[in-house]
């Protein structure tokens, strides 16, 4: 663990570090930080600009666009763990079927995700979106779905290295059951790989889903989610600017976070990559 | 080199016959009779089982998927239930919209993005560097949709040198048969259009071509940095080749090859982005073309455009794979 924490020794996953414990910080006390309810409409505030009032000005029913971003930071890591944990989920577990059993398994998986790897991943989204119905829930079980194939090609990649060491020979050898030999041998020995891609990840789907959100495939108004905020926002651009710059700017930083953490780690895990 | 291709060819086929039946089972698991969507809910039982049997959708969903094939194989993609346009023709005319913004988003993506890394590499932990680093980490990171929207802000709205939407001028009328206006207006001739549709390009190419853009400057400095590291390149430089030479003939040529494979999967990444730049910008190509359907729940055309686009993604893998047996001969030999 000691060793672990050498990682933010590099100056960028350091920063990256701290931009996500800002917007954990800011998801958690929401409710204490945000000086306005996010969902209080009042129109004689409609579209003011940024002012000591309303530091980040107010939308087209006069919210409070700094308390929707506030509120908004809670669905962003929302979507990040519950589409990531389903991505992982499925896919570290068919990379490790995958890798430990081979032959017509090992075929079968790989095709079905050389498949889904040809579809690029937005309009996949979208696909899957548009059978399930457009609301939060749906797209995050798409963005999640969508990445399932990169988690499971890593996965599979490392376990297969992993299982022809003598380690895990030693562990058959021994009689030990399948299942313990992937979760007692095999996991905790690429958790490094797993661990990067779920930060990468992480941010892919934030703007994944901030993408469907703004295409109205995503969170429905009034949830204050940042993708969602600027699709309401478009027909403002001209009159109110503020009402697009400001969510775009905590999509951008939230991602940049997960980014350059993710870019971080990798460094530390594979110094041939630096 | 041809059997390489072949082979690459063959397995072309299984992957779109998957691709098409994930779309199709995909779009045929959504409630509600297509029959009913196409007619009306007010219309008699009897109409709706007529079209029913026209459709096909009397027979078991894997026939329906046979008969699906045959047809797309033919290159007939259905009607739209919106207009009963024939869905390939709608493709068709779509098409060549964003086939040039991905191209113009490419070619500035790629030349930007090369000649970012290559300076980069070669002017190590300069101010370029950082700011190559820079870009490269805030390109993937940053919503292109909120970029497109930035960008009309200062460009269009403040400052008034670039037009907000569209292909065209609306005063201008111009035909294409093409469909590919900046080139066609080029070989015609005909520079007024070509100045017009060239100003409308810009933002939303430079929208989108970010993110190709910041992948391949950073594979392109990772490459190089490797490379340039090289007993060959010494040997070049003790020849006493100039210095441009050796890292554009002798170092670049070497490293263009993982940076091949970040052009080709960014290729993915482009298509969806189109998707998003062409409905903020108003660009009419296939991306605005899926997100109307998908708003009209206008199904065939839903699972046309996103076949299209998949088997387009598909066959431009094809063509880096093969592009990388021409740039090392020792992948076709494995």
């Amino acid at each position: 663990m000691k060793k672990f924490f050498k990682v933010f020794k590099n100056k960028a996953a350091l920063a990256g570090l701290l931009i996500i414990l800002f917007f954990v910080f800011i998801a958690i006390f929401a409710n204490l930080i945000a000086p306005y309810d996010p969902y209080e409409q009042s129109l004689y505030d409609r579209l003011q600009p940024p002012s000591s009032r309303h530091l980040f000005g107010t939308d087209d029913l006069g919210r409070d666009i700094l308390s929707r971003i506030i509120y908004g930071s809670r669905i962003s890591l929302a979507i990040g763990i519950i589409s990531v944990a389903l991505a992982l989920g499925i896919g570290a577990s068919a990379g490790l079927v995958s890798a430990y059993y081979g032959g017509i398994i090992d075929t079968i998986l790989m095709r079905l995700f050389d498949i889904m790897l040809a579809f690029p991943t937005i309009l996949l989204a979208i696909a899957i979106v548009a059978v399930l119905g457009p609301d939060l829930k749906n797209a995050m079980i798409a963005v999640g779905i969508v990445n399932i194939p990169t988690f499971a090609r890593i996965v599979r990649a490392s376990a297969l290295v992993i299982k022809e060491q003598e380690y895990v020979m030693a562990a058959y050898a021994l009689g030990q059951s399948s299942f313990k030999i992937i979760f007692k041998h095999i996991l905790p020995n690429i958790v490094g790989p797993i661990t990067v891609q779920a930060s990468l990840s992480y941010g892919g789907s934030i703007l994944s889903a901030a993408g469907l959100g703004f295409l109205g495939m995503g969170a429905q108004p009034p949830t204050p989610e940042w993708g969602a905020m600027l699709s309401q926002a478009r027909s403002f651009i001209i009159s109110a600017p503020w009402t697009v710059t400001f969510p775009g700017i905590a999509i951008f930083l939230s991602v940049l976070g997960f980014n350059i953490l993710g870019d971080g780690l990798r460094d530390f895990l594979d110094p041939r990559l630096r | 080199m041809y059997r390489y291709i072949i082979r690459r060819l063959l397995i072309v086929i299984p992957v779109i016959i998957g691709v098409s039946a994930v779309v199709f089972f995909l779009i045929r698991s959504i409630p509600g009779d297509p029959a009913l969507i196409l007619l009306g809910e007010h219309s008699s039982e009897e109409s709706v089982e007529k079209i029913r049997v026209q459709l096909g959708l009397d027979k078991p969903k894997v026939i329906q998927f046979f008969y699906f094939l045959y047809n797309m194989a033919r290159g007939d993609l259905g009607r739209s239930f919106l207009t009963n346009e024939i869905v390939s023709l709608e493709i068709y005319k779509h098409f060549p919209a964003t086939l040039e913004l991905t191209l113009c988003s490419m070619a500035f993506g790629t030349s930007v993005g090369l000649l970012l890394g290559v300076t980069a590499a070669t002017h190590r932990n300069s101010i370029i560097d950082y700011v190559t680093t820079v870009i490269s980490v805030a390109g993937i990171s940053m919503p292109i949709f909120w970029l497109g929207l930035i960008a009309i802000i200062i460009f269009s709205i403040k400052l008034h040198i670039l037009p907000i939407s569209g292909r065209l001028d609306p005063t201008i009328t111009f035909k294409a048969r093409s469909g590919l206006i900046i080139l066609e207006s080029l070989i015609k001739g005909n520079f007024t259009v070509f100045k017009d549709a060239l100003y409308h390009m810009i933002l939303p190419a430079i929208c989108l071509g970010t993110i190709p853009l910041a992948s391949i400057a950073r594979m392109t400095r990772s490459s190089m940095l490797e490379i340039l590291s090289q007993d060959f390149i010494r040997t070049a430089r003790a020849k006493g080749l100039p210095a441009r030479k050796v890292i554009y003939i002798h170092a670049l040529r070497n490293a263009l090859i993982p940076v091949v494979t970040v052009i080709g999967l960014q290729f993915g990444s482009l298509l969806g982005g189109a998707v998003l730049t062409e409905t903020i910008f108003a660009w009419p190509g296939i991306g605005r073309l899926s997100v109307e359907a998908i708003n009209a729940r206008d199904y065939p055309v839903i699972q046309g455009c996103i076949i299209f686009f998949a088997i387009i993604f598909v066959f431009i893998n094809l063509l880096v794979d093969i592009l990388y047996a021409f740039i090392d001969p020792r992948i076709r030999y494995d």
